[in-house]
């Protein structure tokens, strides 16, 4: 079972697990422990808990346009190597439809000019990179609530997953594409939008052209780039290695809020 | 009052005893954050390997002026150069910083030594789980003696300096004891010294909760949940400067810490915060 759907349970057990870990860290045995990683990763859920109860809602910091970044990195997949992508890419992705299916009502087919045509939102955010760095941009874009009050979710869906055009890491078997997951507190965030433009300009192709995701209380591996599908589920242990993202699959957080 | 005895004279005429030293929710959450410390310095050299630069204000990436950078040249084939570099002033630090030596002797481009991080050499995201175990576990272990210290007045009665030992003639006379590595045996060692006060409320009520909130400050999370703690430290990028100068302090405190506690006499100490018992010379003998 995916420990993402059992976050309450985790919660309120580790409070319980913290001395004997400490404990266990002191004897100088953590190699020979075999779940103390997954034990240490559990802290994941006391923040993802804690930052719930403490700001469900809260607003991500928008800055003024002199805040902005002279020079906003571009990091993770700079150009997707897939012929589909660049065949989007060729004809200026008139081509491109984002799928919106999974347990919803009405699945939606969105070309760009769709995605221009829903209600926008404007907002200048900060960027943190898990490698520590920051930068700040305006992000421009549907909220992704306006999509999903289109697709109708049914009742059984939990979370939303962003599927992308992008393999960051291709394996032997063929997977390593780039994926992402958020749950519908934040999907259905004010600021949580299916960008389309960065500082006034369509997306380049290093940040993530035609749309990406901003989910703007996470960290830069949660905007997902590249997006072509969004695809609403109960739960996230069928996609990649199980753990909701590309990322989240090589140790990273699921919960990136910290 | 004698604050310092002659060790050899009192040492035999009369018998040192046993005093009660330190409370058993202090030794606890001594020892507690002592491990977390441990395991939060090494996984956050880890962390910060990643991106080894320093900004100042809101935002900063690689094209933007750092305040400080651990790097490396490679311009020769074999060895890498390291270097420091604070504003203008770089510093060759190769073998130590930036271009560093593995246990097989293989050199890398890499900000610290393999025996300086955990949980390994180089795994940013194995390391974030670390540090964010032990920053929980900090955090309570560090609110829990917050809660002791001042519902059982140890901090107003142990930790406070008094005015007097606030002259500057009481503490010039403490300065002048430390440099002579004059320490109390007796009555004296019953109380910290101006000092010593100084040091651990320094580090307890500012050091310490500066690098709990400016970690806090680091999460995007916590910045739309507490939008006071980015105005507070002047931006992300200010908060993560201060949160790795916070760091340098507390070494700083455990450096000359266990220098203290080797010169006053290492058995006698790290026994008083197990047992909570310290020996002492007894003033005058029964």
């Amino acid at each position: 079972m995916s420990p993402i759907l059992l976050p309450r349970r985790k919660f309120l057990g580790l409070g319980a697990i913290g001395l004997g870990a400490a404990a266990l860290a002191v004897s100088g045995r953590l190699a020979d422990v075999p779940s103390f990683e997954e034990l240490i990763g559990d802290a994941q859920y006391l923040t993802y808990g804690a930052q719930r109860l403490l700001g469900r809602n809260a607003l991500a910091r928008e800055f003024s346009a002199k805040d902005i970044s002279p020079d906003f990195k571009v990091n993770g997949t700079h150009r997707p190597d897939t012929p589909e992508y660049e065949a989007l890419l060729a004809e200026n992705f008139a081509g491109w439809r984002l799928a919106v299916d999974g347990l919803v009502v009405n699945r939606l087919s969105l070309s760009l000019a769709d995605l221009r045509a829903l209600p926008q939102r404007a907002q200048i955010t900060r960027h943190d990179c898990v490698e520590g760095w920051s930068a700040i941009g305006q992000w421009q874009g549907a909220p992704l609530a306006e999509i999903l009050k289109r697709a109708v979710p049914l009742p059984a869906a939990r979370f939303v997953v962003f599927h992308c055009a992008d393999f960051y890491e291709r394996a032997d078997d063929g997977t390593g594409q780039y994926y992402e997951s958020i749950d519908l507190v934040d999907a259905f965030h004010p600021q949580t939008i299916l960008a389309h433009s960065l500082n006034g300009a369509p997306l380049s192709v290093g940040h993530g052209a035609p749309a990406r995701l901003r989910v703007e209380r996470q960290l830069g591996y949660k905007q997902a780039k590249y997006v072509m599908r969004i695809e609403l589920v109960e739960r996230l242990d069928g996609f990649g290695r199980g753990k909701g993202g590309f990322w989240p699959d090589r140790g990273y957080e699921w919960y990136a809020g910290i | 009052m004698t604050d310092v005895l002659p060790l050899q004279a009192a040492a035999q005429t009369r018998k040192k005893i046993f005093v009660a030293r330190h409370a058993l929710v202090t030794r606890v959450t001594h020892w507690v954050n002592a491990i977390c410390i441990f395991g939060l310095l090494m996984s956050g050299l880890n962390i910060f390997m990643a991106h080894p630069a320093l900004y100042w204000g809101q935002s900063g990436s690689d094209r933007d002026p750092a305040a400080f950078e651990i790097g490396a040249t490679s311009s020769d084939a074999d060895t890498p150069h390291g270097f420091i570099r604070f504003g203008d002033k770089r510093f060759e630090t190769t073998g130590v910083l930036g271009a560093v030596r593995d246990a097989d002797g293989d050199w890398h481009e890499r900000a610290f030594p393999y025996w300086a991080t955990l949980p390994g050499p180089r795994d940013l995201g194995l390391a974030r789980r670390w540090h964010f175990f032990f920053a929980w576990l900090f955090v309570c272990n560090l609110a829990a003696y917050y809660l002791f210290g001042l519902t059982s007045g140890h901090l107003r009665r142990d930790l406070l300096p008094n005015g007097a030992q606030l002259r500057p003639k009481a503490l010039l006379r403490d300065i002048v004891h430390h440099f002579k590595l004059q320490f109390p045996q007796g009555e004296a060692a019953r109380h910290y010294n101006p000092l010593q006060k100084i040091a651990y409320l320094g580090l307890i009520g500012i050091v310490l909760p500066l690098v709990a909130l400016t970690g806090m400050t680091m999460s995007p999370g916590m910045d739309a949940i507490f939008p006071w703690l980015v105005d507070l430290f002047g931006g992300r990028q200010s908060a993560r400067t201060l949160h790795f100068i916070a760091a340098n302090l507390i070494v700083l405190f455990i450096v000359v810490h266990l220098l203290m506690v080797v010169l006053a006499g290492p058995i006698n100490e790290i026994r008083s915060m197990i047992t909570g018992k310290l020996k002492i010379l007894p003033e005058e003998t029964p």
